[in-house]
């Protein structure tokens, strides 16, 4: 392994791990949007193969799964405008580590927003 | 001008003079450039996109629980949302299979495994982007043969 050269803009801190947190986020989304659109696929089907399909995510283990879905999409989603922000804006780098934690502070809001609402229909009942 | 300069322009002769100049004299295209821009573009259109999805499918309503058959059925009834997922289907494919490219790009090393995985990659791309756009396109929302509970209300109305 080459070492690493030191006090570089991005290396081990906020730069980086985002960028790394934006690469593993994109990932699960990329493998959940192929699975989405299969079983939504199943509508082409018949009604009660949806149904059936859909039935087995309806347990408290997906509910958290899709909590988790919505996590990775509103992280990526935010920081993909922080992206664009460094890329475009003429202050963009030097305020990349303040966008950060915009970013942070708007995932916050936005999964305060989504969580309770959320679980509440995955372990509510019926 | 010297008279160096002068012979080396006799030596030189411009050959296309009312050409642009191009800094870069071979090149393999832009598509890379076009890739960038790309991902940026679909990718604020798909934040958009996605978080209407995710209110209209997850909170409005009863939320996640009210998803059957019929509540598919009872947005794909409107062209609007056949219209609004197909664009979704697409733009989400393409970045996220193109997002999918770069990252085989920089860790698969050898040869033949990133060929691999970009076969398989665009397979993936290809056979799901097109099961999609036929299902939303050739969808009925009442099959006949189907029991009327499973079904919207408006298939018996």
């Amino acid at each position: 392994m080459p070492s690493a050269p030191a006090g570089t803009l991005y290396r081990g801190r906020e730069g980086m791990w985002s960028w790394v947190a934006h690469r593993v986020t994109g990932v699960l989304i990329f493998f959940f949007l192929l699975v989405h659109v299969l079983d939504t696929s199943l509508v082409r089907v018949s009604p009660e193969a949806y149904n059936a399909v859909i039935g087995t995510y309806k347990n408290p283990i997906m509910g958290l799964g899709e909590a988790g879905l919505v996590a990775a999409i509103v992280f990526h989603a935010f920081n993909g405008i922080r992206l664009m922000l460094v890329d475009f804006w003429s202050k963009g780098t030097r305020y990349h580590r303040v966008m950060l934690w915009v970013v942070m502070g708007l995932f916050v809001v936005t999964m305060a927003g989504f969580l309770p609402r959320h679980l509440m229909h995955v372990f509510g009942g019926e | 001008m010297t008279t160096t300069q002068t012979q080396a322009a006799a030596q030189l002769p411009i050959e296309n003079p009312g050409e642009a100049y191009k800094r870069r004299k071979t090149t393999r295209g832009n598509f890379e450039l076009y890739s960038w821009v790309f991902m940026r573009a679909s990718g604020v259109v798909l934040l958009v996109l996605i978080f209407v999805h995710l209110f209209v499918n997850l909170v409005a309503g009863e939320g996640i629980t009210a998803i059957d058959f019929g509540f598919v059925a009872g947005k794909w009834a409107s062209p609007f949302w056949q219209v609004i997922d197909l664009v979704m289907l697409w733009l989400a494919m393409l970045h996220g299979t193109n997002g999918m490219r770069t990252i085989v790009n920089d860790y698969a090393e050898r040869d033949g495994l990133r060929m691999w995985l970009k076969i398989a990659l665009y397979t993936a791309f290809v056979v799901v982007t097109v099961l999609g756009t036929l299902v939303i396109f050739t969808f009925d929302p009442c099959p006949a043969d189907a029991p009327a509970n499973l079904l919207p209300s408006f298939c018996t109305a």
